[in-house]
């Protein structure tokens, strides 16, 4: 696998960081090269939270990068906030029940695409695996990381919480594996292409 | 040394964590520290460590304050450090300027932020003036700048020893961006390794009873004659020079035939490695050369890599308008090599950038 | 009252900064020769650290057969609890002036007592900046010329000289020693030094004794008017007393 660089961006609190960190690390527990970098400071602080992941064979150069080749916008204010970070090679991602104008989306992509991810968290799941739905997406439009892989940084880093109630297990895994063929599906199905 | 890390293992920390760690496997006893960001992870992650191995930590009321008593206690003959980033490093520099002047072997990380003033939180490569040649001295003093987590875990660790070998303080020159990501480390015991930590001795308070003959110790750092700051200031500059070649160190790839040498320190430096791959692989031949002491510099080792190449020019990129240009000009100083230069000051710079702009100068 | 004759050199003198380099009448050398005495009666000379802020304390960085270190403008009170957090059975006495304690140091002071820290600090209180030439100082009376207020001190537009040992008593617990000295009254100079120290050494916290002194060359004072200053103007505006001793207490 060659360098591909992921920019997730949310609300704070929405988990954001949370699945860049374990991303990042299950890559790191598959022997892969990653690194993961927050936005921090001023912004952080009631702005939109911003996590910049790489994933690599070799050595990652700079930490931060000008053009992601995936973005995934957790929520509106996110979308028009990392637009800058979509070029022409950039796999755009936003929720489609955002409501959110022509001008916010992106004015470079190679595809701009619209999942279903909140519905499907408030219907099928729990509000609160939004953020691991929109982690087994990532995993789906990218396979930057396996789908078991995932599980077990997810179990590394959430176990605690899983022995206390095995359900949140079921839960979190439940929702990994919808937002991963939530993502394939949206892949297949084209998208907008070159907006 | 207690056997902290075990066999030598990987992690996936941010640089703060590793500063954190690599403090503590180099034998550090005291930490003292004011809040300020990136930094403060170092001081969250000794806290936690520190008291489960006897070590200190004492949070003061600003950075003048944890600046002298990092002082005091090495003079009191441990091994004692502090981290800061930004307006804290201005003002570190009144104790730090102690510590040069009474050749107190302290060790500061310092994890640049943007400037000037409160500037932003996040990350620059603006601190390179202040930290070589901060207060009102000649800039006696060691600076690593660090380039990634093992970058930070292995100077930490040589940095204490260089520090209490030769009694300059050291600079361990880091960044926001190190501060906060997260990538591979391997930690280790530096006895693991082989590396010998150098033990701390008392300046004040020293072995012996003053009452039974030994002589007191008066240390000073104010003369009355201007002859006498001359006589002392002269032997250090000399006491220093002489270390210079034992302490440089450098990265160089690629400059034997480069027609374009890219110079970074830091963090850029990976960048400016990944763009002179990919230069090479469309036939452009750029080299690389990263100082990674910037007190003392590696100029010998720069004009030499200048007259080897015959590279016509010189390309400074830096997160700073100029701060390692003029460092670096005035050390090969009648070098006629042209000198170009990317000046991206407070934020990041990429593989790409370095590349466009060699394409547009050559 | 004058100063009393140096009959005997305490032991834990520097004999050879000895003669000193304060000017004639300076208050220093008598605060010196108590703590000297101090020193030689607690037998601390083997482990007391003598820290010296810059001004005219300065002068007495060589002046014990003590270790001793000098420092930084205001910033003697850090490295004395740098050393004392590192090296606690060392006895730490940090000796400074009313500029450096109240005005560039006064952060210092202000944390250092909150925090109780277990050194004892000597603030000389001269009412002027006396090695810069007679400025000034936090505790310059009002109405006093110096060279930075030649009409007088305004407390309208400088404030009021600043009370030390009144609001460090507010700042720190009960385990804390806190008095106001002079040198026209060196038997009771020396008790306040003497249970300053004690309360550090027996590890009770923070000590710190200001204390009452001349400066003739900038007050432009003769013996006569230099008595009559200290006795007459500064400790009617300044109290000389114990604020807080934890020592002794269930004594009686």
């Amino acid at each position: 696998m060659s360098l591909t660089r992921i920019a997730l961006a949310g609300e704070g609190g929405q988990g954001v960081q949370s699945i860049a960190e374990i991303l990042a690390e299950a890559a790191y527990n598959q022997d892969q090269q990653a690194l993961y970098i927050p936005n921090f400071g001023l912004e952080q602080r009631g702005g939109v939270s911003i996590a910049f992941i790489q994933f690599s064979d070799i050595r990652i150069g700079a930490p931060k990068f000008h053009k992601a080749d995936v973005v995934v916008a957790l929520s509106e204010r996110a979308v028009s906030r990392t637009a800058i970070y979509s070029g022409p090679d950039t796999l755009f991602v936003y929720d489609n029940g955002f409501h959110v104008s022509e001008q916010d989306l992106p004015r470079e992509a190679k595809r701009i695409i619209g999942i279903p991810a909140i519905q499907t968290a408030n219907q099928e799941l729990h509000p609160r695996v939004f953020n691991i739905i929109i982690m087994g997406a990532v995993i789906g439009l990218t396979k930057v990381v396996s789908f078991d892989a995932a599980k077990d940084a997810l179990e590394s880093k959430l176990g605690y919480k899983f022995e206390k109630n095995p359900e949140l297990r079921e839960l979190n895994f439940k929702a990994l594996e919808l937002g991963k063929h939530m993502a394939e599906k949206a892949l297949q199905e084209g998208g907008a292409e070159n907006v | 040394m207690p056997n902290i890390i075990g066999a030598s293992k990987k992690s996936f920390v941010t640089g703060n964590e590793t500063a954190a760690w690599a403090c503590l496997v180099a034998g550090a006893d005291m930490m003292f520290g004011y809040p300020i960001t990136p930094q403060n992870e170092i001081m969250h992650y000794w806290t936690r460590l520190a008291p489960k191995y006897g070590r200190g930590f004492l949070q003061t009321e600003d950075e003048l304050s944890a600046g002298f008593t990092v002082c005091g206690s090495v003079q009191s003959g441990k091994k004692a450090f502090t981290a800061t980033a930004g307006p804290g490093n201005v003002l570190m520099q009144e104790p730090f300027g102690m510590a040069e002047a009474m050749r107190l072997p302290l060790l500061a990380i310092i994890q640049q932020r943007g400037g000037p003033s409160s500037g932003t939180v996040v990350y620059s490569q603006q601190e390179v003036t202040l930290t070589t040649f901060g207060g009102n001295g000649e800039g006696m003093r060691i600076v690593y700048s660090t380039a990634s987590h093992q970058d930070i875990y292995d100077y930490i660790i040589k940095g204490f020893n260089m520090a209490w070998k030769h009694r300059f303080p050291v600079f361990i020159l880091g960044d926001g961006y190190q501060a906060k990501m997260r990538e591979p480390l391997e930690m280790y015991n530096p006895e693991d390794r082989g590396i010998e930590m150098v033990k701390p001795y008392p300046l004040i308070g020293v072995e012996g009873k003053i009452s039974a003959g030994r002589e007191p110790q008066h240390l000073n750092n104010i003369y009355s004659l201007e002859e006498e700051l001359y006589e002392v200031v002269m032997k250090v500059a000399a006491e220093y020079e002489a270390l210079e070649d034992s302490i440089v160190e450098y990265d160089e790839k690629n400059c034997d035939d480069a027609d374009i040498i890219i110079l970074s320190h830091g963090v850029v430096s990976r960048a400016a490695d990944d763009a002179v791959k990919i230069l090479r692989a469309q036939g452009i031949k750029a080299g690389y050369f990263r100082p990674i002491t910037l007190r003392p510099y590696p100029h010998k080792q720069l004009r030499n890599a200048i007259a080897k190449s015959g590279a016509k020019k010189l390309l400074i990129a830096e997160s700073a308008y100029g701060q390692l240009e003029r460092l670096t000009k005035q050390e090969i100083f009648g070098e006629t090599i042209k000198i170009e230069s990317l000046f991206r000051p407070g934020v990041g710079i990429i593989d790409y950038d370095i590349i466009n702009k060699v394409k547009s100068v050559l | 009252m004058n100063a009393p004759a140096v009959l005997k050199v305490p032991k834990s003198w520097y004999l050879p900064s000895k003669p000193h380099k304060f000017c004639p009448g300076c208050g220093h050398g008598i605060v010196l020769k108590a703590l000297g005495e101090v020193i030689d009666e607690l037998d601390i000379q083997d482990q007391t650290i003598f820290g010296c802020d810059i001004g005219c304390s300065l002068l007495a960085w060589d002046f014990f057969a003590c270790d001793s270190t000098q420092t930084h403008h205001g910033r003697t009170t850090p490295v004395m609890v740098g050393i004392k957090r590192s090296r606690p059975e060392l006895v730490c006495i940090g000796y400074m002036g009313d500029g450096g304690g109240y005005s560039i140091g006064s952060q210092h002071l202000v944390n250092a007592a909150v925090r109780n820290e277990k050194i004892t600090l000597i603030l000389v209180n001269n009412t002027n900046y006396g090695m810069t030439g007679g400025q000034m100082a936090p505790t310059t009376l009002p109405g006093q010329k110096t060279e930075t207020s030649p009409y007088g001190r305004d407390p309208e537009t400088t404030g009021y000289p600043t009370m030390g040992p009144e609001f460090l008593s507010e700042l720190t617990p009960d385990s804390a020693y806190i008095a106001r000295a002079s040198v026209s009254k060196y038997k009771q100079l020396k008790k306040y030094l003497k249970s300053a120290l004690r309360n550090q050494m027996e590890g009770n916290g923070f000590s710190f004794v200001e204390v009452l002194s001349t400066c003739p060359t900038n007050w432009r004072t003769n013996a006569g008017q230099t008595w009559n200053f200290v006795e007459d103007e500064m400790e009617k505006y300044f109290p000389v007393k114990e604020f807080k001793n934890p020592l002794g207490k269930g004594d009686k």
